[in-house]
């Protein structure tokens, strides 16, 4: 898809800075599973890297405290998606200690590699590119399969996004560090780290950095959203195709985000539970950053450190542009797959109004995925969820590129996404 | 403070259907200009005719129906343009008339509007006026530019005038309206290109099946492509969206179907032209061949690991 503006030159070149204030509201619920057990009570004294909820469930993670501080609140509080999700909110008190106990393992070349998914489930670590599917499940090949292949996704497709970009480029080591440990921990001699071509700077630092260490490689791919979707980097790498409705790992790969892999870095070097993350704050605020900011801090205060907003904001995208949710109001909290944040004015959220197809097939052209969006927008309509399923509905990847390019400016990937929910809960019953 | 909410993607490509509608308005002009300049007052007069019979037609219907005012989208305007082309020069100003509200109303708007007719609005018209009319649907002049002594009733090249190459190339050569200047076509052609309106599979791929079977069937594949209205046909109504598959691929065999059956009909058939009769028998397949002809999806084929 030609991409009309990308967005991110207003942060791509800005070094990546912490901000961290007096009151992080750090949800139960930031991974796909079932939410974590809130293990503290309020007035308790927590310290960082603490655990203040216990994994439930098989896709389940434990969720440490961000800072030091004391537990003022757990309550439900409105996430992203406007659900209410129960939250534990802790009063920073600045002082940053370490919760005792914390061990690393010094070396990813000397660990033990069959510890590793252990210690990536104990970090709390979650994909960061969006998906928050729990990292260690990956790290657990299935009885019968085998993985020769692991591929970091550093392309950062998305607009406006630069934050695996200021990653790569500031922290190289941290990156291929984790990517060590997932090969050793999954007995894979090949890593591949995939950025697009957009990010030269980032490239060079990386080979730099790789030369030094076992069968990595850096793949340069072509700038072309969605290029950073995991089926997508996998075909442009390896040639291979997921079949229908498997996974990565029915032909051999897995796919891990950079920042993910730096976070298991992390976790293994030096204990370190998942806390951080890298997240950029850009669009209508004052002062475009790429930022650090302990998990759970609020969205206000994130706009806060980027000197507010720039004029009167319309939307908050949290994610890019292309597959981002909006956020409902100022008070929700940033979260372990919170990669970005766009503020929109007025003009730039404008509101479409959908026209008849004219059946000019660029939808067709432009999936990426390979199905007939004009035509599974009619079964939708109709709730025709048979007809809709059996022309593959279920293979569609939500990347926007059918209703960015059509110029009848229908909503085509929204009720994607609908249909596809309404189907996946009818399979549940 | 009061953040609105919507559903991913936020942002939206430039081309919307009006721009679309207005490249091809705009990739219209040279030949429309061109068959003004060799035809004279009455083919200025067509055209706005139909222009403007078409924009009434497309407005008064949805007021009739009480829809939402579909003018702004342009569309009435390239089927009025288009028609008008396609007329000969010295057709009668009423024909124009006829041949818009047939389009917009009974191809179009019947049939539920932009993107439901499964007819070329302006093809269509231009068959019932054919049928209806066919004298004077027939009756062709050479190029008077704007002498006002009539000019003389004339063969077209494809009943056998004798025409240079040069002279099919500029349009100095009777025939509708629109389809004479090659040059003008051509420069539309380009724009439509450069603008992403249209790929250059559906047009190229026409012209070419029609060289080649024309060749085939024993005339001079250069002259064919050059005669009537094959090459505005190719460019301007058998790309048009509504009408033509989906797929690059269906694209493909709606393009072989076109050029086969104008090679078939000017070849063995009792019509000197075939233009309009291939686009439509082709529209009419349309839907068979986006039934059957689908992309390559994502994950299908074999495990190639």
């Amino acid at each position: 898809m030609r991409q009309a503006e990308s967005g991110k030159e207003a942060t791509k070149s800005i070094p990546i800075r912490e901000a961290v204030f007096e009151e992080v509201a750090i949800p139960m619920a930031m991974h796909l599973g079932a939410p974590s057990k809130p293990c503290v009570a309020v007035g308790d004294h927590v310290k960082m890297g603490q655990m203040i909820g216990e994994p439930v469930g098989a896709l389940g993670l434990p969720v440490h405290a961000s800072v030091s501080g004391t537990v003022t609140a757990i309550e439900n509080r409105i996430q992203l998606g406007a659900n209410r999700v129960q939250c534990v909110v802790i009063k920073n008190d600045f002082l940053d200690e370490w919760v005792e106990g914390l061990e690393g393992h010094g070396d990813v070349e000397t660990v033990d590699p069959t510890l590793i998914p252990g210690i990536v489930k104990n970090a709390g670590i979650c994909g960061m590119g969006g998906a928050s599917f729990p990292t260690h499940v990956k790290l657990s090949i299935p009885e019968g399969k085998h993985c020769d292949t692991v591929i970091l996704n550093g392309a950062e497709c998305e607009t406006h996004l630069t934050s695996d970009h200021r990653l790569m480029l500031e922290e190289p080591e941290r990156v291929i560090n984790g990517l060590r440990a997932v090969m050793r921990a999954l007995n894979v001699s090949r890593g591949i780290i995939a950025v697009e071509d957009n990010k030269p700077d980032a490239i060079a630092r990386l080979r730099e950095v790789a030369k030094e260490r076992e069968g990595i490689e850096i793949a340069v791919l072509k700038t072309k959203y969605p290029q950073g979707s995991e089926k997508q980097i996998i075909q442009s790498i390896t040639g291979r195709e997921v079949p229908q409705r498997g996974l990565p790992i029915d032909i051999n790969v897995i796919v891990l985000n950079v920042g993910t892999s730096a976070a298991i870095a992390d976790a293994v070097i030096s204990g370190r539970p998942m806390i951080d993350r890298i997240t950029t704050v850009t669009g209508r605020v004052n002062k475009p950053s790429n930022m650090r900011f302990r998990i759970g801090t609020l969205l206000r205060d994130a706009i806060f450190a980027c000197d507010g907003f720039d004029g009167e904001p319309t939307k908050i995208i949290m994610g890019g542009t292309m597959t981002g949710a909006c956020a409902p109001n100022e008070e929700i909290s940033i979260v372990k797959g919170s990669g970005g944040v766009v503020v929109l004015n007025r003009k730039e959220a404008e509101a479409f109004t959908e026209s008849p197809c004219i059946r000019c097939g660029r939808c067709v052209a432009t999936c990426p995925v390979g199905l007939n969006p004009y035509l599974l927008k009619r079964y939708c309509e109709a709730g025709d969820l048979k007809n809709a399923e059996s022309s593959n509905i279920m293979d569609c990847i939500l990347c926007g590129c059918c209703t960015f390019t059509c110029p009848a400016r229908r909503f085509l990937t929204a009720i994607f996404k609908i249909t596809k929910e309404k189907i996946a809960q009818s399979k549940k019953r | 403070m009061n953040l609105s909410i919507s559903t991913a993607p936020h942002i939206r490509g430039k081309d919307s259907v009006q721009s679309i509608m207005l490249d091809v308005l705009i990739a219209l002009l040279p030949t429309t200009i061109a068959g003004v300049y060799y035809f004279g007052k009455n083919a200025l007069l067509l055209v706005v005719i139909c222009v403007a019979t078409a924009v009434l037609s497309e407005f008064l219907w949805s007021k009739l129906t009480n829809r939402p005012n579909s003018v702004k989208d342009l569309s009435a305007v390239v089927t009025g343009l288009i028609l008008a082309l396609n007329l000969p020069a010295g057709a009668p100003w009423w024909m124009g008339v006829i041949g818009s509200a047939v389009a917009i109303i009974i191809v179009k708007q019947l049939f539920g509007g932009i993107g439901d007719n499964f007819l070329n609005p302006a093809l269509a018209a231009r068959a019932v006026l054919l049928a209806s009319w066919p004298a004077a649907m027939t009756t062709f002049t050479m190029p008077n530019y704007f002498n006002t002594v009539d000019a003389a009733t004339t063969a077209t090249p494809l009943d056998g005038l004798e025409a240079s190459i040069p002279d099919l190339i500029l349009g100095r050569i009777p025939g509708s309206i629109g389809e004479v200047c090659k040059i003008a076509i051509l420069i539309g052609f380009i724009y439509l290109l450069a603008r992403h309106v249209i790929s250059w599979q559906v047009p190229v791929i026409f012209l070419g099946t029609t060289a080649l079977l024309c060749w085939a069937f024993g005339s001079n594949p250069i002259t064919s492509v050059l005669s009537g209205g094959v090459m505005f046909g190719a460019i301007f109504m058998a790309t048009d969206y509504t009408t033509s598959p989906m797929t690059a691929k269906g694209q493909v065999i709606f393009a072989v179907g076109c050029g086969l059956l104008v090679a078939v009909i000017r070849s063995f058939g009792i019509y000197p032209e075939g233009v309009t009769y291939s686009i439509l028998l082709m529209n009419i397949m349309t839907p068979l061949i986006d039934k059957y002809i689908a992309p390559k999806l994502y994950g299908e084929v074999k495990k190639n690991a």
